[in-house]
């Protein structure tokens, strides 16, 4: 069918919102009403000529019976995969990451079975009867849970992303990596989780007046541990035993894990097996030689706990080609550790002229939030980008700024702006601005 | 009167129900003495909790080059696993070096991560003496030790380590 330029023309300059196409989502709705309604006709004749003619084989056939699990259709398994990462080798095959892959995925919650694995000596194999939480320190009754009390306490339910502060690491390095989204940024997931307000636990325990940090340990093979603010751990952490209505997946701390909403991901300690009060931090290993961010004059900052404000276009992004002009729907995820975001642009010529994504709901604190923006491509190269800014007011860097305000190697909280170059064939690719 | 009585027993019952529900389920059990003694394995700038015991570089060599050379070099040079020395004064260079010897702000943590953590193919196999005097052997290939130097629960929180002032408390605790 030949296409009407004049008025796609008038179209794109009614609802032109930025350069390079950025148009109204309402324009780009209102053309798909109409598409619909024309396909649903042809469909229609065809129906009354002979009906199994035009049926798949699929439907003329039983299809498979019940099952007690289930999986991804094997036609989209091969594309639902973490990218693994593992950079000390055979020597230490537990201590590296799995990242989700978030181009492949729309919505805002994390298949359980794609949330990103960060380990420091691989996932414990946990028998819960074994398994039991000590709370100890400053308090005015050290206690001790088995699984089965836990269990026993009343529960709250909280969305939040957890993000790993390493996640993006490989933008803090000189030259772009030709990699996907999920590769680059896929150390963030967002799940439903559901469990025991620690302040409960703490409560329970009886906090001394003098505390002010605790200590959270986990059960695995690196005995990690992380010092937490005492007024965070009495705010809104969650001692999490259920994952998207599952228990907690092995990879995600089996039978028990922390989750600490906005903190950076290695706080959230999984396997959690101690909690000491005290009134002052641990100072262990990994929150000082690692997740302490290195400026240029040689301090390096500790207890950055909260997430920046972020986001990433995830279509189109690295890796994928657009087939030809036309429209199209950017769409992407964009998040805070400090609050709700309020506001992604998007821009597609560079940072220069910028239009207001739709965001989707439900937008909630410290969550993966979805936008999208109407684009009308004209086969030109363009430089596409996104930008958040959170309800605290928190708005993304872009590459330099961010690269400008470290040390030379910090790898540690890179929220700037991710920018998607696609040139005249519709290749994306990685690209810093 | 009668109503007023009546009012407050009211509100009584509607507050101890209300501290009832408040104060369930308590299913947590008393932790005793020696079972917090055997986990509370974290040992903080003050040394708190340091065990008894000690070592010197001069045994920590032996330990070292039987549990942990293999993955971290012979000298402590790193590959395939972490490099534990060199790096001082580059930390604001174009090319950090971050060690234990440049970096780490208290000689405690690495007592406390090698006891948790290390070796990474055995961890929590180290006797306390060993974790003693593998502390000491890698702060001695750093130059901050000297090789007969005992580290034990005394000395250990008492080593300065060269970028003890290197860090900005973000965390907003005070
Ligand atoms: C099987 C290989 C292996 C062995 C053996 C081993 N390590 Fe390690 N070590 C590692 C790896 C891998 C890491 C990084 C762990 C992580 O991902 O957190 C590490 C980390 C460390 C660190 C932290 C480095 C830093 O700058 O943060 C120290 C200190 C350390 N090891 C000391 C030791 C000592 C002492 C021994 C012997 C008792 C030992 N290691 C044995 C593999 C090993």
């Amino acid at each position: 069918m030949k296409r009407k330029p004049n008025r796609i023309a008038s179209q794109l300059k009614a609802g032109r919102v930025a350069a390079n196409g950025l148009i109204d989502r309402r324009v780009f709705l209102q053309r798909g009403a109409a598409t619909g309604l024309a396909l649903a006709g042809g469909i229609a004749s065809g129906y009354a000529a002979n009906i199994g003619d035009n049926a798949k084989p699929w439907q003329k056939t039983i299809g498979a019976p019940m099952s007690a699990g289930g999986s991804p259709s094997r036609f989209a398994q091969e594309k639902l995969k973490r990218g693994v990462l593992q950079p000390y080798g055979e020597i230490a095959p537990g201590s590296g990451a799995s990242m989700t892959p978030i181009h492949e995925l729309h919505g805002t919650i994390t298949p359980n079975g794609l949330h990103f694995e960060r380990h420091h000596n691989g996932v414990p194999d946990i028998d819960p009867a074994q398994h039991k939480l000590t709370i100890h320190g400053l308090v005015k009754r050290p206690l001790v849970f088995d699984m089965e009390a836990l269990m026993r306490y009343p529960m709250v339910n909280r969305i939040c992303f957890i993000e790993c502060s390493g996640n993006s690491f490989f933008n803090t390095f000189a030259k772009p990596r030709p990699l996907p989204a999920g590769m680059i940024h896929g150390l963030v997931s967002c799940t439903e989780w559901t469990g025991i307000p620690l302040s409960v636990l703490l409560d329970e325990a009886g906090v001394d007046a003098k505390a002010k940090w605790i200590l959270a340990e986990g059960a695995d093979a690196a005995t990690m541990g992380r010092s937490i603010p005492l007024s965070k751990a009495l705010d809104d952490v969650i001692v999490a035993l259920y994952q998207n209505g599952e228990p907690v997946r092995p990879e995600q701390g089996y039978p028990v894990r922390l989750v600490i909403p906005g903190f950076e991901g290695n706080t959230s300690i999984k396997w959690l097996h101690r909690i000491k009060v005290t009134d002052r931090p641990l100072h262990a290993r990994d929150e000082t030689s690692h997740y302490t961010d290195l400026l240029p004059d040689g301090k390096a900052e500790q207890f950055t706990f909260v997430m920046g404000v972020k986001s990433v276009i995830t279509r189109p992004s690295g890796g994928m080609t657009i087939w030809r002009d036309g429209f199209y729907e950017i769409s992407g995820l964009a998040w805070s550790g400090a609050s709700k975001i309020r506001r992604v642009e998007v821009s597609a010529d560079g940072g220069k002229t910028w239009g207001d994504a739709y965001l989707h709901g439900p937008i909630l604190d410290k969550s993966l939030t979805r936008f999208s923006m109407a684009w009308h491509w004209n086969g030109e190269p363009v430089q596409l980008q996104s930008r958040a800014t959170d309800e605290k007011g928190r708005v993304q860097m872009t590459h330099g700024q961010w690269m400008a305000k470290y040390g030379a190697g910090q790898r540690y909280h890179y929220n700037a702006m991710q920018t998607w170059a696609v040139n005249e064939h519709g290749e994306v690719s990685n690209a810093y601005l | 009167m009668r109503i007023f009585e009546s009012a407050t027993l009211l509100l009584l019952i509607v507050l101890n129900a209300n501290y009832a529900i408040a104060d369930e389920p308590r299913l947590g059990r008393p932790a005793t003495a020696e079972e917090i003694a055997v986990i509370d394995i974290s040992i903080p700038p003050s040394g708190k909790g340091l065990p008894a015991g000690s070592g010197n570089a001069v045994a920590g060599e032996d330990v070292y080059a039987q549990k942990c050379a293999s993955c971290h070099a012979v000298d402590g040079t790193g590959k395939p696993a972490d490099k534990l020395v060199g790096g001082i004064g580059s930390l604001d260079s174009a090319k950090p070096v971050k060690t234990v010897g440049s970096f780490w702000p208290y000689a405690t943590t690495l007592f406390d991560y090698i006891r948790r953590s290390m070796p990474l193919n055995a961890p929590m196999t180290l006797t306390d003496d060993e974790t003693y005097a593998v502390t000491a052997y890698v702060l001695f290939l750093n130059d901050i030790v000297s090789k007969e130097q005992s580290v034990n629960a005394k000395s250990l929180p008492r080593v300065r380590m060269p970028n003890r002032n290197g860090f900005v408390d973000m965390s907003g605790v005070r």
